[in-house]
This record gives C-alpha cells, structure tokens and sequence, in this order.
C-alpha cells in the first residue's frame, strides 16, 4: 500500500491525486497531496509512475500497513525505480520498452520444461 | 480541468461507462464515426482497470498462410470444451489484426532484431495511456473518479443514460443523457487482490440485470493466478520459470495445464515456497525492462527471488480471467436490452473462451474487438432513434434505493462475506454441491440484507453499490455454478467429476432478488451464426 508522500520531494503537482484509481489521495491544505484514504489503496504502484518527481512510496504489502520513514527510503534506490525502468519522462530512450520479448520468454520457459521432462 | 455545476447533465451519442482497455476502444470506435461520445470512469482513464497493471498480449495470427486462423480456431475451441463459437473466434482475431495498428501514432511498436514490428503484446501503462491520448484527441469527453452508480431507462425500456456522482468533488451528481450506452465497467475479482483490480466489483452485471439483461458463463470464476504472499504482484511472466517448495523444501512439480490445482492442493495443506532460479540469466537481466513492475515487492523485500525462496499464494481472478458475463445477443455486442451494448469482461466471453480462461490473449483481443463491435451498434441505435428528450427514470435499486427502512450499512462486512464465499480454494476450485449451496444460503441472506437495510449514503454512495454489486455476482455465479451439475474446465466439481453432454450448453442466468435460471441451446459449433450484412 501506499505509505508514504515524501514531502522534500513533493512539488505538489497532485498528479497522484488525479490518476489514482482508487482515489486514495487528497489534496492537502497546503496544496500538497495527503494519503487519505490508505486502505483503499490496491497497490497497483502506479501512482509512481506517474509522479515526476518520485515523491511516492509503495510498499509491496497489500493487506498490511508497512510504515516507513522518509529518511530510509529516501537513502535506498527504490524511489522512481518503477519510472526509470519504465523509460518515462527523462528516462526515454535510456530504458527502451522490451515487452514485446515476453512471448519469447514463455517459449523458453516451454522448452526449458520439455526438456526436463 | 475546469470543475463542473452542480448536478452537472451531459448529452452525448453515445455514453462508454469504463475507461479501460476495452472502453477505450469503443469510445475510439464511436468517436471516429462522428459521434458525441462522454467516458465515464470509477478511477482514471488510463490507470484503472487491469490492463493498465499488465501487459496484454493479444490474439495474434496472421491472415497467412491461409489455414493459419482456422487452425488457431480449431486448437482454442478444443480448449473451450464444446462452449465457445468459432464465428466469433474468427472475427475477433480479423479484427484484432486490423485494429491494433491504428494505435500506431500513439504507442511505439518496436522492431524485432529482423525489423518487424512487433504489434501483438503492449505493456500496460502505455497501451491506457495511448488509448487516453487517442480518445482525447478524437474529441470525447472524459469523466474521471466519476462512479457510474446506476442506468436511465426511457419509458420504452430501452436505456438512454446513466447516473453518477464525481467522487472528487463531493460526490457530486451528475448524469449523461445518451442515445445509447455501452458499458465497459471490467469484470470482477471479488475484491481479491488481483493485481489493478479493485474498482472492477461487478458493478456493471447489477446495471445490467437490473434493466432486464441476461449474464451466460458466471459458472466460470475458478481462476487463480500466483501472486508473491502479501504482494498483489500476479503477473505470470516470471512463474514461467517457477520452482514450488513444500514447508520440509521438497519440490512440487506442478507441470501442465493442472498446476493452479495442484498449488492450490499443497496450499490447504501449509506454505508453499517458490524459487526463480530456474530463469536463465540473460532473461533475469531484461526483466525490468520487459515488465518493469514486476521485479518491485521483491527490491522492495529485499528479496532475490533467484536464490531465496519466497512464500506464495493464489489469488481469485473471477471473471477477470474466468469468463462469465453480460450474455451478447448480437454481432454488435448488444445486450437483450435495447440500447444497451457491452465490452470486454463485463460481456460473457464464452463466445471465445468457452468453459476455460481465455487466458491474456484472448481476453485481450476480446476487449479490443467488442470494444469495436459495441460502439457501432450503439452509434446505430442513436442514430436510429429520435434523440429528443424522453422521461428518464434512474433504476438503480439494490444499494442505492432500500426497500426498507434506510440505515448506515456496515459495506465492509458484506464484502467480507462475498470474500469468504468466493476466495477460499476449498470452496471455489474444489467445489461440491453441498458448499455451493451452503454458500448460496449466506449470500442471499446478506443479499435481503443489503437490499432491505442497507441504504447507500447520500455524502458517499460508492461502496454501498459496490457491495450490492459484489453480492450479486457472487449470487449468480454460485446459482450458475449449481445448475452445471458437471465438471467443465474451469468449474470443477468434486462431487460431479465427470463432462456431460447434458451440459454442452450455456448457463444463463438473470433477476436479482430471485436468480433466475435457464439452459441456453446446446452449442454446435459447426453451425455458427451467419455474419451480419
């Protein structure tokens, strides 16, 4: 679920409140989004893919809070991960979408498993 | 975007309710006829749904060399056992192979190492936000975090609108006045924690009974998907390569088509343990860049799921990858319902996938071809009526208009309810005639109970509805799930472990405080419909 807006990063764009389609955000008094609404979060993550200036945290934990402190995940390289390796924004061009190899992968995974058999 | 009076009326041609892959579609398809076409979306057009949390690949053959489709056909419909129409099967993959190309200004379709464009798989979040854009610069006016609640009936019966409240602004009301109305509202996990899946609670199969419509297939809603525990991370991508543990680390060697059962065996015993190791490494490295969300829970865990084992679960994808819905009576996925069209998984889709999943290809393909087909016909209707204003009386009842005494309804226990109805792997993957009465036996008492007491709340609406609508699905799958006194692909049951002929037919289901029920005529699928002139 969504834990955390961190606010030194937060240009309070309140894109998050607009996409989210759960509508879990608010915007706040002081025009910055606020998570008011938690618990309908569905952890889809995409919140942060459309935060530019990677001011979101999502916890992969979907039926429990995790609380966290800004200064911890501010220190990991987990903010913005999910845009960068999408090849949004600045990123394009950088991180070139490769979906289209799934159906390869599968093929592998098929012959992987008929071989073993 | 500018903020809209108070009780805000829209008028449009047309009116898609659902802004997912297939909505996006047909109000595409609608617009670029020169309708007036209003979208209207629970979440964001662009993110809600579960499209924009995956990555669809789509039913993909080429028109060559020219037994190629038919033998696509063939090998699905043996799959589908006996309940899908190859009619269908066949113009949804022409269509598919037609359609996906024009999104071509809007989505960059890359280049294989031989430099074709590869068209047929989209990642998620780029194939909404290109359908976003498509519809944006065709014209049509999009309501975001604007919940549909409920249709408008003319006084033919035929549906000319829809009723909602734009949940950023108060909850305020508003309601589009359209010639006619397709509804694209996904179908529904049961509030599982399939990934993308929250808003899809089914809302669209209650609009639809309660305006008359049929729902065929709701039988279908045995389907899983492996998710790591706590995590909503259901894509199935890297369980291609998955090795299972039990709790004393012997592997489980679930290969073949039965593999979700057989976790789901091992998982009502204890934990279940997986491992990636298997994945070759140039694989692991592209990851990312293939499917970028996939890899979060575990950096986030710090886990590296190719050397740690990492506990797993299932997850109910109901007719998200199941397969009932809103029965289509026609080419142009029109329901039984004047004026009332259907698109993507809140329509049945047996027609394609029969009694099993149509797994992400099919389903997919479904999507985006009655996406098509349902724009069309409603752009038909509408111009086939006289567009002036007719008295339109809102319908909506369970939820929203209590037959008794109105109350604050506590929503979270009647979700809960469905859940534990719906979920469990003993009751729904291994069912018995004796569970899926006693199940039956629940929901309709929590059925009176929301449809006598619960009133929805003026200052907050949604969840009252959502939960009515939840309670309903659930009903009509265990109804359905009763009269298919037989085992067919995804419904199992333990007590009736056999196919029968009896049964090679659709169950269609209707009626709301009484579930209606009936044996649609057995399919022949070498006597498929004619194609429309």
């Amino acid at each position: 679920m969504i834990e955390i807006v961190i606010a030194d990063r937060c240009t309070a764009c309140n894109a998050c409140v607009t996409v989210c389609p759960t509508n879990v955000f608010e915007t706040g008094p002081d025009g910055r989004p606020v998570i008011a609404r938690q618990s309908d979060c569905q952890t889809c993550f995409m919140c942060e893919l459309y935060c530019k200036s990677d001011a979101l945290y999502v916890a992969p934990d979907c039926d429990r809070p995790i609380p966290v402190d800004a200064a911890t995940v501010l220190a990991s390289d987990l903010l913005g991960q999910f845009r960068r390796d999408s090849g949004w924004d600045e990123w394009q061009g950088q991180y070139p979408n490769e979906h289209w190899l799934m159906d390869g992968v599968f093929r592998r995974a098929r012959e992987a498993k008929s071989s073993s058999n | 975007m500018t903020a809209w009076p108070t009780d805000l009326v829209l008028k449009a041609n047309v009116l898609v309710v659902g802004g997912g892959m297939a909505g996006a579609w047909a109000a595409a398809t609608a617009a670029r006829t020169g309708a007036s076409v209003v979208l209207a979306d629970k979440g964001y057009c662009g993110t809600s749904g579960v499209t924009a949390t995956a990555g669809p690949g789509h039913w993909w053959v080429p028109p060559d060399p020219p037994e190629a489709r038919p033998e696509a056909i063939r090998a699905r419909a043996n799959v589908g056992l006996g309940l899908c129409d190859p009619y269908w099967m066949a113009r949804v993959i022409a269509l598919t192979w037609e359609a996906l190309p024009t999104l071509a200004s809007y989505y960059e379709f890359p280049r294989d190492t031989s430099n074709v464009v590869q068209y047929r798989a989209l990642r998620g979040p780029e194939y909404m936000r290109a359908l976003r854009r498509l519809i944006s610069d065709l014209g049509v006016t999009i309501l975001d975090q604007s919940p549909v609640l409920e249709l408008l009936q003319r006084p033919d019966g035929s549906i000319g609108g829809a009723r909602g409240v734009r949940r950023q602004q108060n909850n305020t009301p508003y309601r589009v006045e359209s010639g006619a109305t397709v509804l694209a509202t996904g179908g529904t996990s049961f509030m599982s924690h399939l990934l993308g899946s929250r808003t899809n609670t089914g809302d669209g199969y209650l609009m639809a009974a309660e305006a008359g419509a049929e729902l065929s297939g709701m039988e279908f809603t045995a389907a899983y998907t492996v998710a790591p525990q706590h995590s909503t991370m259901t894509r199935s991508m890297s369980y291609a390569f998955a090795a299972y543990y039990d709790t004393d680390g012997r592997e489980i060697a679930p290969a073949g088509p039965d593999q979700i059962r057989l976790l789901a065996r091992e998982l009502l015993r204890g934990p279940v343990f997986c491992s990636l190791h298997r994945m070759p490494a140039d694989i692991r490295a592209h990851l990312p860049t293939i499917s970028p969300n996939l890899m979060l829970p575990f950096a986030r865990w710090g886990i590296d799921p190719f050397h740690d084992r990492f506990e797993v679960t299932l997850h109910n994808d109901g007719t998200i990858r199941g397969t009932g819905g809103v029965r289509v009576v026609r080419d142009d996925c029109a329901t039984s319902v004047p004026g009332l069209f259907v698109a993507g998984d809140v329509a049945t889709r047996e027609l394609v996938a029969g009694a099993t999943s149509g797994g992400g290809a099919q389903n997919s393909a479904w999507a985006l071809s009655s996406g098509h087909w349902s724009a069309r016909g409603a752009v038909d209707f509408a111009r086939s009526r006289d567009q002036r204003s007719l008295r339109l009386r809102p319908i909506g009842e369970a939820g929203l208009r209590p037959l008794g005494t109105a109350r604050t309804s506590d929503t979270r226990a009647i979700v809960q309810a469905v859940k534990d109805e719906m979920h469990p792997l003993d009751k729904n993957l291994f069912r018995t005639g004796d569970k899926l009465r006693l199940s039956r036996q629940r929901l309709d008492s929590v059925w009176n109970e929301i449809r006598h007491f619960a009133g929805a709340s003026p200052s907050n609406p949604l969840p009252a509805r959502e939960a009515a609508a939840l309670v309903a699905s659930a009903r009509w799958s265990l109804a359905a799930a009763l009269t298919r006194d037989e085992s067919r692909g995804l419904h199992q049951r333990e007590d009736r472990p056999e196919t029968s002929s009896r049964f090679a037919r659709r169950i269609v289901v209707s009626g709301l405080d009484a579930v209606r029920i009936r044996l649609g005529d057995e399919v022949d699928p070498s006597t498929s419909m004619e194609p429309a002139q």
